[in-house]
């Protein structure tokens, strides 16, 4: 039994003091549920999380997309516009031109990602910094967005299979088949994982860890499935985005190309000298983050039911970073995992619709959403510190 | 310890960068299995040497044989090819990754091109490998480098350069930011890969670690070799003397 307590204390601070851990986000969620329920006891209501949820898969596949740009050491500051401006287009082909919903989706996509490999041709070919290259589009696109809307200035999306994209939810039943599958798909995983060491005649990795780990994850997924069942039940968004981040993840932690990116945010100069082509490493990124930001724009205009000059803006981009540095990515580069992109963007939906709960200002959102990312960024640098004086 | 034939063999290479002679009709070779010691004072031209025979730039004249063949290195990256690993000053290595990570970095193992890493594959390698250069003090290999001491980056660094099967190894000032204790520890492990049969090449300011180390100390002073010194047969007096001039020994 001691020795069990022993593993557990040495996962918990193996997770403390891991490159990327769940641990400080996680905790954030936990307070935050603790004190927007206490104060409303709607907030943890199977309604309520639906809602936020659902508000918030835009923001979090956006914020997916600024993981991997962070991941390279860089930054996209055009991707809210991006996400507005291929959204624009889409629903534009859509209704006013009558194509199709997936051939309008796919023009979309592919303007995202031919902004993506302009951004990242000029990072790469001219060696400016991403956040210049960027910030200039942040005008143009929005230029182009104007264009493209200029006749309407808002263009309604009617009922199809764009606007079913947010609103199409699971039956109960199929709900929890989808979280067993994903539970299922884990645990082979990690058995999978046991057997290649044990071939391999490694040391096992502790059995207790992962079964404590499996435990939470089920406990929170099947819990998460019965609290939206009591209400409209698990959205096709989330699942879509939960299979997304999970392709992502297992690209940048399993194969060679995201351990190129890993290397090229952690030294960019080891990581040439080894011979990884660094330019076509860092083009590839920025053409997948401005691809998951027109993602995120469709799926937000999904949510509105419209596109409009103001779609992409306001404080959409500030968000996503936010979320990505919440969640535990790191602004320096080399750090961080596309979870963070979910749970800081749960982070963010949780303080804006608590407040909204609790009928507080927008004015007093911004200030606190200010202060957790200023939080969130702090801890970062104080880790990385740590690092430096231990290298 | 046994010395063996010549690896990489150094014939009349120039050097200049504008009205800078660099390097003057540089004579180096390097058998199998021994050190190389390359002193001289800062300017002598110790470190466009180190990066001629990497690769990173190309002679003006002068010839590179390599093995047995006249080569022309385009870059470093056929310089590493060919079998040429350069540790330089500054390690270049990736903080944010594992050891195992590290070591493998721009040639991990997939199973093919479009696999996913063979984790399992990488990891028993790095085992084998650390036991085998008898470093103890690595203890655990999925921990990440930017959390190990400088003498455990130093030998990671070295690690990692026999992954590719090279057949000289350069090593920039390798002791040059090392507590005491840890320069014990990379001396011993620089004595090691000798002892694999490969060619080492050491740069370095500090002489009697030169003397401990090195079965031959090359000079360089001004840009030419002034001195070629068997180690048994020297005291560092001579090594001062040949690195400032003040007495000729060839």
């Amino acid at each position: 039994m001691s020795n069990q307590i022993q593993s557990i204390k040495v996962w918990f601070r193996n997770q403390l003091t891991a490159d990327f851990s769940v641990l400080p986000v996680g905790i954030s969620l936990l307070f935050l549920s603790i004190i927007f329920q206490s104060l409303n006891n709607r907030f943890l209501s199977g309604e309520n999380l639906a809602n936020l949820i659902s508000q918030n898969v835009p923001l979090a596949l956006i914020a997916t997309g600024s993981v991997l740009m962070l991941l390279i050491g860089e930054i996209d500051l055009s991707v809210g516009v991006v996400s507005g401006l291929c959204a624009s287009i889409v629903i534009s082909l859509n209704v006013t031109k009558g194509w199709s919903p997936l051939s309008s989706i796919a023009v979309g996509l592919i303007v995202g990602a031919l902004i993506g490999l302009s951004n990242g041709f000029f990072v790469t070919k001219f060696g400016l910094p991403s956040f210049v290259v960027t910030l200039a589009g942040l005008l143009t696109w929005q230029g182009v967005q104007f264009t493209v809307l200029h006749s309407s200035g808002t263009i309604n999306l009617p009922d199809g299979f764009i606007s079913s994209l947010m609103s199409t939810y699971l039956s109960k039943n199929m709900g929890y088949l989808f979280a067993l599958i994903a539970l299922g798909i884990y645990a082979l995983s990690i058995l999978n994982n046991f057997r290649k060491r044990k071939n391999a005649n490694l040391k096992a990795r502790s059995v207790q860890a992962s079964i404590l780990k499996f435990t939470v994850l089920a406990v929170i997924i099947l819990g998460l499935v019965r609290l939206l069942n009591a209400s409209r039940g698990v959205s096709a968004a989330m699942v879509f985005l939960l299979v997304v981040v999970t392709i992502i993840d297992y690209v940048t932690r399993r194969t060679k190309f995201g351990r190129n990116i890993f290397a090229i945010g952690g030294n960019l100069e080891a990581a040439s000298r080894v011979g990884i082509n660094v330019k076509r490493i860092k083009i590839s990124v920025f053409v997948l983050g401005a691809l998951l930001a027109s993602l995120g724009g469709i799926f937000a205009s999904s949510r509105l039911l419209a596109v409009s000059t103001q779609s992409g803006g306001s404080d959409l981009l500030l968000n996503a970073i936010a979320a990505a540095v919440i969640g535990g990515t790191s602004l320096f580069g080399g750090r961080g995992s596309v979870w963070a992109a979910i749970l800081g963007a749960l982070v963010v939906g949780f303080i804006s619709n608590g407040m909204d709960l609790m009928s507080f200002d927008s004015e007093t959102k911004l200030i606190v959403t200010g202060l957790v990312l200023l939080a969130a960024v702090s801890i970062d640098s104080v880790l990385r510190s740590k690092y430096r004086k231990r290298g | 310890m046994s010395v063996g034939k010549t690896v990489l063999e150094l014939e009349d290479v120039n050097k200049t960068f504008g009205a800078v002679n660099a390097l003057s009709g540089i004579r180096l070779s390097v058998l199998a299995g021994e050190v190389v010691a390359l002193v001289g004072d800062n300017g002598a031209g110790k470190s466009t040497l180190v990066k001629i025979a990497a690769g990173v730039i190309p002679p003006d004249g002068g010839k590179i044989h390599f093995d047995g063949e006249v080569v022309d290195f385009r870059g470093p990256m056929d310089a590493t090819k060919a079998g040429i690993a350069v540790i330089y000053q500054d390690l270049a290595l990736c903080d944010n990754l594992s050891v195992t990570a590290n070591l493998f970095l721009g040639r991990e193992i997939q199973n093919s091109a479009v696999s996913p890493l063979n984790e399992e594959a990488m990891e028993s390698k790095v085992l084998e490998l650390l036991s085998e250069l008898n470093v103890g003090q690595i203890k655990e290999i999925d921990i990440k480098v930017g959390s190990l001491s400088g003498g455990q980056r130093q030998t990671i660094a070295i690690a990692r350069s026999l992954i590719g099967q090279p057949k000289v190894v350069l090593l920039d000032e390798p002791t040059a930011a090392l507590g005491v204790a840890q320069k014990v520890e990379v001396l011993k492990l620089i004595r090691r890969l000798a002892d694999r049969g490969i060619g080492v090449v050491v740069i370095s300011h500090n002489i009697s670690e030169v003397l401990e180390v090195s079965d031959r100390v090359v000079v360089l002073r001004l840009g030419k070799v002034v001195a070629n010194f068997e180690t048994k047969n020297i005291t560092s007096d001579d090594v001062v003397a040949a690195i400032t001039g003040s007495k000729s020994f060839s």
